[in-house]
């Protein structure tokens, strides 16, 4: 970092060590890291989970756990009075560190619905900022922070000041959370991963008050991040971490054009992007070589076996919601959680499914596994061994179904049984369906390990001793023991950092050109399911809005629901920003803002065809014309 | 609100009505009543018995009618008030309860209002200090006042205050005022006394609650929206009261619900080694000696407050967490 004007530096770190103590020891956590933050500019600090990024961030206000001791300097310097304080020189939760907290700095937090007390309205939680570092009555506060709540988009602020923050959804919530921390008009906001917890459309509009908040208090911003499109986006300069230590800092320009350090390059290559080429790999920074040779003898195509492996019709699921709780009249509400959806899956392919949340992705994979029942509808899969109705399956053919279509999960963490080694979760299929015997169990077993590419010595280790990556690849693992032929991965990726994101990508793509697998893939990040899938469904409140093949939905998208998804996308592209005033302008992604043809208004909806597999949900009645005029 | 409580109290009928339909059957399970065995004894002590006068009782309290017009008859009584008769004081069940129900409540509430303004604070500072010597040394303390048995910790209290203070402690006051009506000076001497049993029944409860209240907070104190508050910059100790602790309450109000029938049946045998004036103790006689109305009176009103006790703690979660207040009203 050269040529930095360090009189001008609102936030400057120097030397800073953190270490916590451990049970025998010290664990370094952050070494030497020195970045500074400009006034009325962002700094982004770039790093994966465990890099230290959020330690530093909570160093900054003083707020880390008793059991870290911190070295070097944190100068902060008010650019209101112009005077410079130490933060590490301050007592801890002593009154000078406390004035500064939530009045000159403010912070806002990943998870908006665990950052706010659900026991406390959201008026109260803001306007207690105040009334800590202001002089000024009940009502006074009211105003400011109805006026704050109406300025971070809230239509009703005096409505919002009495509602609990369970209350609001998570784009709300964090909306919240940034009044909370704004209110003060502090000198310095620190935004740790402000929109990774959030849905892409959602998540846009987040950044896009943040930047617009950001300039109009004339603020600087500490953001931190894992997300390189939110870092092209938003930051004027960029700090790269890793391990604890800064990798490579400078212009946002300088390291997007020209990045040095081999770990910032490594990252990039690993994030999925949709200039991709037909074929071209992520490079993983660690890749894992895949070795099925002895899993199965190979690729076994059924002779004459259908093009169509699954087919789902009609799928139709609604939950009841009680609307009020105790204290109310009690009426139930049906909310249509899957409202009539179809599709086929094809021998070989990956359909991809993409959607925000809450728009029922989950609830058709979970229909798909026999894990929730529908009210309606059917799905038929074949893979030329007899047609088995996956709805109505029981006993022996459930049994045989199970061995044909398995389920990778989201979670790594809580979808391995902790009391269980990783031999047990890999021979517990083969138990549970008797096959073999306990020799050829465990050949399978070490055969599995193989495949995945982790080392057989781990077979008697349990889940925790593995990082998210290793458990991921144990879960994908148990998936296969069975040999299906579908595979439905859940999220499989969206709980990763990136660069094992692009590892475990490249492994499911090598087995399913392995071993002929056919994946239904669902997903909320739009690049992954371009990285993985042949063809797109959009899932939109419980239906299907559209479904192309990849390249047409991508290039050419004909819904409104699709094309605000498409636009909500931050690159990590200097050259593709997100255009704000648009997506404001035109921001589809709810119902309301969707041209006739789409709502449908009185008539019903249909799948209109537009030809080469591309299919709009649409008045049933409309033309093709009328469908890409919008 | 209203309609939930009047549904929740109409809810509680049928509930009370079975529990009034198994206590009246286990009552009745026991071979023979306790008319016979007082015939056979009066017999066997060679004593000539009145037959008529026996007669009588058995016919005024329905003993020569089918159970189950008994089982209505008694379930009348009590709705009108009258809980029976026990055989074994010879005298109508509420009159025997009587001074001993306010005793026990005055006892119990006591013990209550000790455990919370011990365990409160020592809680909250074992929490915030976790793993300092000031937390391993009350834990300590805690560990070892849950593992000392009550009765034993009485019988050394006993011993002590005597030597001590010259207290004699047994009873709940001095013998003079045992069975004298109410006066400033036995007030006094119950008073006197009462800090004892106080200690003993409470030190268990006080340890236990410190334990719960510990983890408790523990848990909240990693949260998230903790570390928002600091972030406020508010005060620690505010920060720890607004927070953290509303939220570790929750637990504490659920508690009401056994609490209320642990008031009445709760520390039985603290009380018969102190011999404490309170209701434990009759209800353990009542039982030992199938006195039926009066052990079938006091079950009743266990399961009264039990019923009772759950619908206190459950309006007053609904008022202390907008959570179960609103729920399902969510927007999300």
């Amino acid at each position: 970092m050269t040529g930095m004007k360090s009189e001008t530096d609102l936030l400057r770190i120097e030397n800073l060590g953190i270490s916590f103590s451990m049970l025998g020891g010290r664990l370094e956590v952050v070494r030497g890291v020195n970045l500074r933050v400009l006034p009325g500019k962002v700094t982004a600090l770039v790093g994966e989970s465990g890099s230290g990024k959020s330690v530093i961030s909570q160093s900054v206000m003083g707020i880390l756990p008793n059991t870290a001791k911190v070295t070097g300097k944190i100068l902060f310097t008010d650019p209101v009075d112009g005077r410079s304080t130490d933060i590490l020189r301050l007592s801890r939760d002593g009154p000078e560190i406390r004035a500064l907290r939530g009045s000159r700095m403010a912070k806002i937090f990943q998870e908006p619905m665990t950052s706010l007390s659900p026991l406390h309205t959201v008026g109260n939680q803001i306007s207690e900022v105040l009334a800590i570092h202001t002089e000024s009555t009940k009502d006074e506060r009211r105003f400011k922070t109805e006026e704050m709540l109406g300025l971070v988009g809230f239509a009703k602020p005096s409505r919002t000041y009495d509602m609990y923050p369970f209350e609001l959804s998570g784009g709300m919530r964090q909306r919240a959370m940034i009044a909370m921390a704004l209110i003060c008009r502090p000198a310095l906001l620190i935004a740790d991963e402000p929109t990774t917890a959030l849905d892409v459309t959602i998540q846009a509009q987040i950044l896009e008050l943040l930047r617009d908040l950001q300039h109009k208090l004339n603020m600087a911003m500490l953001l931190i991040t894992h997300d390189l499109g939110v870092v092209a986006n938003m930051a004027d300069e960029v700090v790269v971490i890793y391990h604890g230590e800064i990798m490579e800092a400078g212009t946002v320009g300088a390291i997007y054009r020209k990045p040095q350090h081999a770990y910032l390059k490594g990252l990039m290559a690993a994030v999925p992007h949709f200039d991709m080429k037909p074929g071209e790999r992520l490079k993983a920074l660690r890749e894992v070589p895949v070795n099925s040779e002895t899993l199965w003898a190979k690729k076994k195509p059924v002779e004459n076996a259908p093009e169509i492996l699954l087919s789902v019709r009609d799928l139709v699921k609604t939950y009841g919601i009680r609307k009020s709780g105790l204290f109310g009249k009690q009426d139930k509400t049906l909310v249509k959680a899957v409202d009539g959806i179809s599709f086929d899956i094809k021998r070989g392919e990956c359909l991809g499914l993409v959607g925000e949340s809450g728009s029922g992705k989950t609830t058709v994979s979970k229909i798909l596994m026999r894990a929730v029942t529908p009210d309606g509808g059917s799905v038929i899969f074949d893979d030329g061994r007899g047609k088995i109705d996956v709805l109505k399956a029981e006993g022996a053919e459930l049994m045989q179904l199970r061995t044909r279509m398995q389920m990778v999960f989201q979670d790594p963490v809580s979808s391995l049984s902790p009391r269980m080694t990783v031999q047990n979760i890999l021979s517990e299929p083969l138990e549970i369906h008797g096959l073999g015997d306990s020799a050829y169990r465990l050949k399978k077993v070490r055969a599995l390990m193989q495949a995945i590419g982790l080392d057989q010595r781990f077979l008697n280790r349990y889940p925790h001793s593995f990082s998210g990556g290793q458990r991921q690849r144990i879960g994908i693992a148990r998936a296969l023991a069975l040999g299906p032929q579908l595979l439905i991965c859940d999220e499989p990726v969206s709980a990763l950092d990136v660069s094992v994101q692009a590892q475990i990508l490249n492994l499911l793509k090598d087995l399913q050109k392995e071993l002929g697998l056919t994946y239904l893939f669902i997903s909320h990040n739009l690049a992954v399911v371009d990285y993985m899938a042949d063809r797109i469904a959009v899932m939109y409140a419980g239906r299907i809005v559209e479904i192309a093949p990849r390249e047409i939905i991508l290039r050419d998208p004909v819904h409104p629901y699709t094309r605000s998804l498409l636009a909500a996308i931050p690159f990590p592209d200097l050259d593709r920003p997100l255009d704000f005033d648009t997506l404001k302008a035109n921001d589809t992604s709810n119902k309301q803002a969707w041209g006739s043809q789409f709502t449908g208004g009185t008539e019903t909806l249909a799948p209109a065809d537009l030809g080469g597999g591309h299919l709009v949900l649409a008045r049933r009645n409309a033309d093709a014309r009328e469908l890409r005029s919008w | 609100m209203l309609r939930y409580i009047l549904w929740r109290i109409a809810a509680m009928i049928p509930t009370l009505l079975v529990i009034s339909a198994l206590v009246f059957t286990i009552i009745e399970l026991p071979p023979g009543n306790f008319f016979e065995s007082q015939i056979a004894e009066l017999r066997a002590q060679g004593e000539t018995v009145n037959l008529q006068e026996i007669e009588e009782l058995r016919h005024q309290y329905g003993f020569d009618r089918p159970p189950v017009l008994r089982y209505f008859h008694w379930l009348g009584g009590m709705l009108q008030g009258d809980f029976g008769y026990s055989f074994e004081y010879q005298l109508p069940v509420s009159e025997v309860v009587g001074d001993r129900l306010w005793l026990t409540i005055l006892v119990s509430f006591v013990t209550i209002l000790f455990t919370w303004l011990i365990a409160f604070p020592i809680g909250m500072y074992s929490a915030t200090h976790q793993y300092s010597w000031s937390d391993y040394g009350l834990t300590f303390l805690g560990l070892i006042g849950i593992a000392i048995p009550n009765f034993m910790l009485a019988l050394i209290l006993m011993y002590f205050a005597n030597i001590w203070f010259g207290t004699s402690i047994g009873h709940l006051m001095d013998q003079q005022y045992l069975n004298e009506p109410m006066s400033w000076e036995k007030a006094r001497s119950i008073l006197s006394h009462l800090w004892i049993p106080v200690i003993i029944v409470g030190t268990a409860g006080t340890a236990g609650m410190i334990r719960r209240l510990r983890a408790n907070l523990l848990d909240e104190l990693q949260k998230q929206y903790v570390m928002t508050a600091r972030a406020k910059g508010l005060h620690p100790f505010r920060t720890l009261v607004k927070y953290p602790l509303r939220m570790a309450l929750n637990f504490f109000v659920s508690d009401i619900g056994s609490i209320l029938p642990s008031i009445i049946s709760g520390a039985e045998i603290t009380a018969i080694v102190l011999s404490l004036e309170t209701t434990g103790p009759m209800l353990i006689k009542a039982l030992q000696s199938q006195d039926m109305y009066l052990a079938g009176s006091f079950l009743m009103f266990l399961a009264f407050l039990t019923v009772i006790g759950v619908l206190i703690s459950d309006i007053a979660l609904a008022f202390l967490d907008p959570r179960i207040r609103l729920q399902g009203r969510s927007t999300k």
